[in-house]
């Protein structure tokens, strides 16, 4: 098992529901609550030093067989280390919300944002959890599987 | 009497159609397209049209170059009520013709569900020759329409 992967299997435990290292891909799927303290523990510990969140993002498992609907995506790399890791974050449908990372990263927030516009994945103790692609007269969530494909909602000329 | 309103007619068609002074409201990739009929390559002052204003209020012609979302379509509608008349616009490229592949929830299916279009370019995007032939037909148009006066 890769370094990453076994720190943070060694720090978080229970917490850490499933890991898989697929071609030198670290991902580890961990529960909501740690997710603020994972991150926090991959930036901070000298042997990790994973200073660049490079991508934040979100799955709607819908019609994937899984317990959980949504999926967080987290993508973090050491500039100093060179190495990458991934962290998921199952959600529920009923609460679709998740601690915000922008403490740690303040690009954390348009990546937020951007979930929270397209998934509907509420990001809690974020500093402005507004609309970023879609107007904010938008209903819905147009990423959701659930999301009718042919659904349109023009601000001006004729609704269909 | 009816020779010489026909007559002043024609001058004015004449005039109209080679003193265009369009507003391109240019949003993406086309906009490229764009630029090479502007530029001296295919050099769109041939046809009396050289000269872009960025001010709808001073501008004939409507260049629609690009992609509208639903979140710009109200700025475009808008762009369009500003501009004296008269005023014609041209849909350049598929995009703006019908939405393009662009067949989702963020795409305006073809602007002429916000603003009437005279002329369509399709293309994606059109070639400069193609541009310039719809420019001939809106020429064309634009001579053989009665003119308001």
């Amino acid at each position: 098992m890769p370094i990453v992967l076994e720190k943070i299997k060694e720090k978080f435990g229970a917490a850490v529901l499933d890991t898989h290292s697929f071609r030198g891909d670290d991902t580890a799927l961990i529960s909501r609550d740690k997710i603020v303290e994972a991150a926090k523990f991959l930036k901070e510990d000298p042997e990790l030093d994973f200073n660049v969140l490079i991508d934040l993002t979100a799955v709607d498992c819908l019609n994937l067989d899984r317990p959980h609907r949504f999926e967080v995506v987290y993508h973090f790399y050491s500039i100093a280390k060179k190495h990458r890791a991934r962290l998921k974050v199952p959600l529920t449908e009923e609460d679709p919300s998740v601690d915000t990372l922008t403490g740690l990263w303040p690009g954390a927030n348009w990546f937020e944002r951007e979930v929270w516009d397209m998934f509907g994945v509420k990001f809690n103790g974020h500093p402005n959890l507004q609309r970023i692609l879609m107007y904010d007269e938008f209903q819905g969530h147009a990423l959701r599987k659930d999301y009718p494909v042919r659904k349109r909602q023009p601000l001006v000329g004729p609704q269909n | 009497m009816g020779f010489f309103t026909t007559k002043v007619n024609d001058v004015v068609g004449w005039a109209r159609k080679y003193s265009i002074f369009q507003y391109p409201f240019v949003t993406a990739c086309c906009g490229m397209e764009y630029m090479s009929v502007a530029c001296s390559h295919y050099d769109i002052d041939r046809f009396g049209a050289g000269f872009p204003r960025f001010s709808p209020r001073q501008s004939d012609v409507l260049f629609v170059v690009g992609t509208i979302s639903h979140k710009l379509a109200p700025v475009l509608k808008r762009i369009f009520e500003q501009m004296a008349e008269p005023k014609w616009v041209v849909a350049f490229g598929v995009c703006t013709c019908t939405g393009g592949f662009y067949d989702n929830y963020a795409t305006v299916q073809g602007i002429d569900t916000i603003i009437p279009v005279d002329i369509y370019i399709p293309g994606c995007p059109p070639r400069p020759e193609n541009v310039l032939d719809g420019l001939m037909k809106l020429q064309e148009k634009i001579a053989n329409s009665k003119q308001a006066l």
